[in-house]
């Protein structure tokens, strides 16, 4: 068991990964869900460090739990690679955001309402839009021929549009019905 | 930002910040905002509401995720780096000990059927939530024609034909980017008249 928490660490892939996710934090205006597919892209595509199954379950689990939903990050990382994977997939993600967010939030404080600032806020929200939707797209994908799995999508989609009912309902509803083995 | 001080005497330490920041994020599943905003102009009074709105869009405008950016902000406004820290890991550090035992938990029962299941389960409700924040989203989108299509092609092309983020900012976020600065600056020239 602890061997399988902290698999001795593999510095080249933990080093390719952390710098991979130090610059799409510097990318993901509209929050982490943003940047989900071009995470996807490099752990599931072009690596295969993960499944499908496993990228969409980092989310699941991370919406289950209190907390930021950028925390799938850490659960992609230990599944990805231990502790060591969370603590580099953790980190890529959130320092160059945080730190721009203290010193660009000290120098663009002082006009928030700038026209500069109101252009790129309004500009760059149709993208960030455009992206949650398409983590939404790439996240379904592989369940197009599955009535169940997309019958649950879409009602889940519109219960949590229409309706405040916590989200953390939802995931037990889904919880229960994939544990008895409804959903195939 | 600009040295104010938004209700008269609150002046937060930065262990008011991480303690504050902790019971926050351990209240919030799905989404931290709402809580935010009630914890940081209703309860402690740290910020007038316009502040807030005002911190909130720089927020959204930087890259990373909104409550991780407002929580340095917020931190650093009253306690420089060192409130910024504290802010940031109350947000963080027992969420993440706590996602991480789920993970571990997950992992250690990922043999099980009745856990597969249940992920699948989970995993297809947390799409639906996931689509759900697009669709309401939209909402802030009502009179930006040239937004739509950005929305449509970024879907279409990221999503579909898998291209790559960074093509998708320079081809889709950087002319949408251009011609809402153009809008403002036109709407802002007419307003002069």
């Amino acid at each position: 068991m602890i061997a399988l928490l902290f698999p001795p660490p593999d510095w080249a892939l933990l080093g390719e990964i952390f710098i991979r996710f130090l610059l799409l934090s510097l990318l993901a205006t509209g929050g982490a869900l943003a940047i989900a597919p071009a995470m996807h892209d490099y752990l599931v595509g072009q690596r295969a460090l993960l499944t499908d199954a496993q990228f969409v379950g980092a989310i699941a689990l991370a919406q289950s739990a209190p907390g930021p939903n950028v925390l799938f990050v850490t659960v992609l990382g230990w599944q990805a690679a231990g502790f060591w994977g969370a603590a580099a997939m953790t980190a890529g993600a959130l320092l160059p955001s945080a730190l721009l967010a203290v010193y660009a939030g000290r120098i663009v404080g002082n006009n928030p309402q700038s026209r500069f600032m109101r252009a790129l806020r309004e500009g760059l929200a149709p993208l960030a839009i455009g992206l949650t939707f398409a983590t939404g797209v790439l996240l379904i994908t592989p369940w197009v021929e599955d009535l169940r799995m997309m019958a649950v999508v879409l009602v889940i989609t519109v219960i949590a549009y229409k309706t405040k009912l916590q989200p953390i309902f939802m995931i037990m509803a889904g919880a229960l019905l994939g544990g008895f083995g409804l959903l195939g | 930002m600009s040295k104010l001080s938004p209700a008269e005497g609150s002046n937060p330490s930065a262990s008011d910040l991480y303690w504050s920041f902790t019971k926050m994020s351990l209240q919030a599943f799905g989404g931290v905002l709402p809580l935010a905003e009630r914890m940081i102009v209703g309860e402690r009074q740290w910020l007038t509401k316009r502040e807030f709105v005002e911190m909130l869009g720089i927020s959204q405008t930087l890259p990373g995720p909104n409550i991780i950016n407002l929580s340095l902000m917020l931190g650093d406004k009253f306690q420089g780096p060192r409130g910024a820290f504290a802010a940031v890991m109350g947000c963080l550090s027992f969420p993440i000990l706590i996602v991480s035992a789920l993970a571990l938990f997950y992992q250690s029962v990922s043999d099980q059927p009745i856990a597969q299941g249940a992920l699948r389960g989970m995993s297809a409700v947390s799409v639906g939530l996931v689509l759900a924040m697009g669709f309401r989203l939209l909402g802030t989108q009502k009179d930006f024609k040239v937004g739509w299509l950005a929305i449509a092609c970024t879907v279409i092309g990221v999503g579909v034909f898998g291209l790559k983020l960074t093509m998708a900012i320079l081809v889709f976020g950087l002319p949408t980017l251009l011609v809402r600065y153009w809008q403002i600056a036109r709407k802002a020239r007419q307003e002069a008249q």
